[in-house]
């Protein structure tokens, strides 16, 4: 049954709800007053009479009844929601919104993030989350826990992308003054977006309290946008495309060309320079916005043709099974991941870097296995080593599709790698970020293996001249597996970051292959720097086609452009000069 | 005795056992084949592995239920591997060496396009499950999904009525569904007053993976001060990486709304669907529908894939409509010929999954409701729209030059999948 009223003092509850500072009028009157007026969850409407009744007789404050009704009026409007169309239904947020008390913003949250659910044996409503095989109930005004409903009991209050956005707004409206600054900011953008011309004085009570610069800059621009969806004069209405115009980004932008085509002759042409001048600004950003692109994808290339630029460029073996090793990769985060989630789910967001040294050893194997089992007998034999490599990937797509199955599998981001931010103008993913940051990382630490090691100078000596090296003694065969098993090793961690964009299935391999091969050609085979660059350079002009020539021809055109540039330049950008070409 | 003659010898009576041990000799008197012809292997293995299983299932709970004509069904699987011209062959092997009484396969329109001819020239029976272009009917083929008028046409009226969108960008992958269907749309749209500068049209490759340029330049188009959305074609693969770029650069289902064609529950399975609830997928069924029907279908499906957590999606509904229409149909004739199913199944009516009859009409396409959904965070759809009964599949839009005056009906006397009203004649629009 329902629980006894809440005795919680009206701040504790209000700490709950997340909106503190009820309207002003509300807070002169004490603590435990309001306390006991508030109602119980759900009471029968005599019982809740009753209660009123005896609260005046009692001769508490005329004020208080006002007070319980107010509650009882709030109660209804979010009961109301669960009933009805969709339109209705936006009716009905409207009507909660213009009650004005910040003790909705629970339960309209809940509305939008679908955790709204109506009980079907009395239609009362709860904000519920799942909860073994059913429900926990929360009351949506006291924010109680009120046991708990199987699956069949209740009903979710659907909502749709229009509800959504109304419930956006009315949330605006009513979290202005919340005590949190990110919910503030949150509720400014709201209104930026729904240019509500209602919402000015709201915003000009909000921005002289608003002690968060950012937070104010926000709350501006939404005035600006509320001016002017307004009938406020023509001067603050110029002022206001004046402050956006400043603003320059494509919100204001959208507001402001919505100005020049619709607005008064003067506001109009004012707001058709405006827009002048931002798009000349935009088109700024869209050249250092299509470089960072540019070396996003540039990164992935690089990430995906590293451990061909060991396999293929510093050992000379076409080796196909490139792709399925870095397929193998994004399966072992997969499993590294399952096993996290299974064994420690607090610390998921750490699976993807134990996921790194994982994948290097499952593919580094898995490498060293198919050197010493296929590639080592077709020495010097390319042909049958580009065939035998190739049914070897066909071997590894299909047993990795009869294992796993064929369908995707997920692999999650962690929160670090979640969201985007921005920079001037510019959004920058976090995941984008972290893969070029993570690729140059692992480029630095193969030149510096390469370079600095013992065991990179026996690679060098081996693939520079093999019969010298051996009569040095220096164990070839050995050098040769091991060589395989770092290139191979090198991909699975690429298919570890590639996870993060990319889909997880057996064909995951296939469409890096090419781009591979295409970037260790261009950049010269057996220089890594020549990869680095190559990735690079492919990455950006690929970008900077993009917008012009559209997905398809862009990446045509680059490769007709390759093809030209290996007529001319046979080994690549950087060609190994010397004895070391011809062994 | 040499010892080649032997190895002879030898080679020859195991040939001999092997020929007498395959059953096919004995048993094809008393069951009834049926071909599944989908990809076990390559890149649409991703896709297609769930309808053979799909159809395996039916076929099962079918023997369950003592069969057809009394005979119990056998099922021929076959692995055209994504290779469009082995469908063709895998088609005729079905045909000629198997005999089998129907073929329920394909996903791709080119793969359709490939085993067309064989069909035709071998008289057998195709159901072909996916939505798809239109513009075709064939004889010997049953198109069990939505043709544009069943799914784009009411997506993108939904979006018009429902969220007010005046911009459109129509997304898709480079290659003939997404062509086609963005050549309806775009005349659709222009026929409802929509300026061609609010239409914004651009491709992808296969596979492609990297969308932040359009991502970027949907996110620029949406902000011209008129309310946006994406229509998308973007077909498999490629859905994985464009949802979350989407989600990555913060673009809200409330700001601008993503409506797929080809997104389904199987495609959502490789994803986080938090940031994307409120993006929409418009198809004949969902999961999430809630009737009696959908609920045995579900539970059955899980059962017989072992996995508690497996889910269901529009193609193998089409699957689960086309196949117990051939039941009918063969069960209506008394026999598993083509030509005679091919004259009992117009008109036959089944119980769909989303609690009303589907019914094969005159052009082999069949009835279907529309239902719009939007993604909820548990990666299942929620119906947020569903047209009031249900729409018929129109073979021929009426939205595209050439095809308009063409209608298609298998039935006597008109027996013509592509007549010309405007001529008279059976031909197509060159009539």
């Amino acid at each position: 049954m329902y629980p006894p009223p809440p005795t919680l003092p009206r701040a504790a509850l209000n700490a709950g709800a997340a909106a503190s500072a009820p309207p002003a009028p509300k807070s002169s009157r004490g603590p435990m007053i309001r306390a006991c007026l508030l109602p119980p969850a759900q009471a029968i409407p005599a019982l809740r009479a009753l209660l009123l009744l005896a609260l005046v007789l009692g001769a508490s404050l005329a004020g208080s009844l006002a007070r319980a009704e107010e509650s009882a009026d709030l109660r209804a409007a979010i009961a109301a929601l669960a009933k009805g169309s969709f339109a209705e239904t936006e009716k009905r947020i409207a009507a909660l919104a213009a009650l004005g008390d910040a003790r909705a913003v629970p339960a309209l949250e809940a509305l939008a993030g679908g955790d709204l659910y109506r009980r079907e044996a009395d239609g009362a409503v709860f904000i519920a989350r799942s909860a073994g095989g059913g429900y926990r109930l929360t009351e949506p005004l006291s924010l109680q826990d009120v046991g708990t409903a199987g699956r069949r009991e209740v009903k979710k209050i659907r909502v749709n992308n229009r509800l959504r956005r109304t419930i956006r707004a009315a949330l605006g409206a009513l979290t202005l003054s919340a005590s949190d600054p990110a919910r503030r900011l949150a509720a400014a953008k709201a209104i930026l977006k729904t240019r509500d011309g209602e919402a000015v004085e709201a915003l000009d009570q909000a921005l002289a309290r608003e002690t968060d610069p950012q937070v104010a800059a926000v709350m501006q621009a939404a005035r600006a946008a509320a001016v002017l969806a307004s009938d406020r004069s023509a001067e603050e209405k110029s002022a206001a495309i004046d402050l956006l115009a400043a603003r320059g980004d494509r919100e204001a932008m959208a507001i402001v060309a919505s100005i020049a085509t619709a607005g008064d002759a003067p506001l109009a042409a004012q707001a058709k320079a405006a827009v002048a001048r931002m798009e000349r600004s935009q088109a700024l950003w869209d050249v250092a916005r299509n470089i960072w692109y540019g070396l996003s994808l540039g990164s992935v290339l690089l990430l995906a043709a590293i451990g061909l630029a060991i396999t293929f460029g510093v050992m000379g073996v076409i080796n196909m099974a490139h792709g399925e090793m870095v397929m193998l990769g994004a399966y072992t985060a997969f499993m590294v991941q399952g096993l996290f989630g299974a064994l420690a789910p607090g610390l998921i967001d750490y699976a993807l870097v134990v996921a790194l040294p994982a994948a290097f050893l499952v593919t580094g194997l898995v490498g060293i296995a198919i050197e010493r089992g296929v590639i080592r007998f077709l020495h010097a034999r390319p042909l049958e080593t580009l065939l035998a490599t190739w049914g070897v990937s066909l071997i590894l797509q299909q047993g990795v599709r009869t294992l796993f199955g064929p369908t995707n599998r997920e692999v999650g981001s962690p929160s670090f790698m979640s969201g985007a931010f921005e920079l001037g103008q510019l959004t920058i993913t976090y995941n984008r970020l972290w893969i070029l940051v993570f690729s140059l990382t692992l480029f630095a630490a193969l030149i510096a293996a390469m370079r600095k090691t013992r065991f990179g100078l026996t690679i060098r000596a081996v693939t520079q001249n093999r019969r010298m090296a051996a009569s040095m003694g220096i164990r070839t065969p050995l050098v040769d597996a091991l060589t395989f098993g770092l290139g191979s090793g090198i991909a699975g961690i690429a298919g570890v970051a590639l996870s993060q964009i990319d889909n997880v299935s057996p064909n995951l391999g296939q469409s890096y292959i090419i781009d591979s091969f295409m970037v260790v050609v261009f950049g010269g085979v057996g220089n890594l720097w020549g990869t680095l660059l190559g990735a690079m350079s492919l990455g950006i002009a690929n970008k900077f086609l993009e917008p012009f020539a559209g997905a398809v021809l862009a990446k045509i055109l680059v490769l007709v452009f390759l093809i030209l540039f290996i007529q001319k330049r046979p080994r690549g950008l950087f060609a190994l000069k010397g004895r070391a070409v011809e062994a | 005795m040499t010892a080649a003659v032997l190895k002879t010898t030898a080679g020859l009576a195991l040939a001999a056992l092997l020929a007498t041990a395959t059953p096919q000799g004995l048993r094809a008197e008393d069951t009834i084949k049926i071909g599944i012809l989908h990809s076990l292997s390559g890149t649409m293995a991703i896709s297609e592995t769930t309808l053979k299983d799909a159809v395996l299932m039916l076929i099962e709970e079918q023997n369950r239920k003592g069969g057809v004509l009394g005979k119990k069904l056998e099922a021929v699987v076959v692995d055209p591997a994504s290779d469009w011209p082995l469908f063709a062959e895998k088609a005729r092997e079905l045909i000629e060496v198997e005999k089998v009484a129907a073929v329920f396969g394909c996903w791709t329109s080119v793969s359709r396009k490939s085993v067309l001819p064989v069909f035709e020239e071998l008289n057998g029976l195709l159901f072909y499950p996916l939505q798809y272009e239109g513009e075709e009917s064939q004889r010997n083929v049953f198109y069990t999904g939505a043709a544009p008028n069943q799914q784009a046409i009411p997506a993108v009226e939904y979006l018009m009525q429902e969220e007010g969108v005046e911009r459109w960008v129509l997304a898709g992958t480079d290659y003939v569904y997404p062509r086609t269907t963005n050549k309806i749309l775009e005349t659709y749209l222009k026929s409802k007053g929509v300026a061609a500068e609010d239409i914004m049209i651009s491709y992808t490759p296969f596979g492609h993976s990297d969308w932040q340029t359009i991502v970027a330049d949907i996110k620029a188009f949406g902000s011209a001060g008129k309310k946006t959305a994406v229509v998308s074609t973007i077909n498999g693969d490629a859905n994985v990486p464009f949802y979350k770029e989407l989600g990555n650069a913060g673009i809200k289902a409330e700001d601008i709304p993503v409506i797929a064609f080809s997104v389904g529950e199987e495609e959502l399975a490789g994803l986080d669907t938090g940031p994307l609830v409120g993006h929409l997928a418009a198809w004949n069924y969902f999961q999430s529908v809630d009737t009696e029907a959908n609920a045995a279908f579900v539970e059955t499906w899980r059962a017989f894939t072992g996995d508690g957590e497996r889910v269901t999606n529009d193609p193998m509904e089409a699957h689960y409509l086309g196949f117990n229409m051939w039941v009918k149909a063969v069960e209506k004739a008394g026999s598993t010929e083509p030509d005679a199913v091919i004259d009992a199944i117009v008109g036959v009516t089944v119980p769909n999954l989303s609690g009303g009859y589907s019914a094969m009409m005159p052009n082999h396409h069949i009835t279907k409701p529309v239902l719009i959904g939007e993604i909820q965070d548990d990666g299942q759809f929620e119906t947020v729209w569903e047209t009031p009964g249900l729409v018929v599949g129109d073979a021929w839009s009426d939205y595209l030059d050439g095809s308009r005056d063409l209608i298609a009906d298998w039935r006597p006397p008109m027996a013509c999948g592509n007549f010309n009203t405007a001529t008279g004649k059976c031909g197509g629009s060159g009539s």
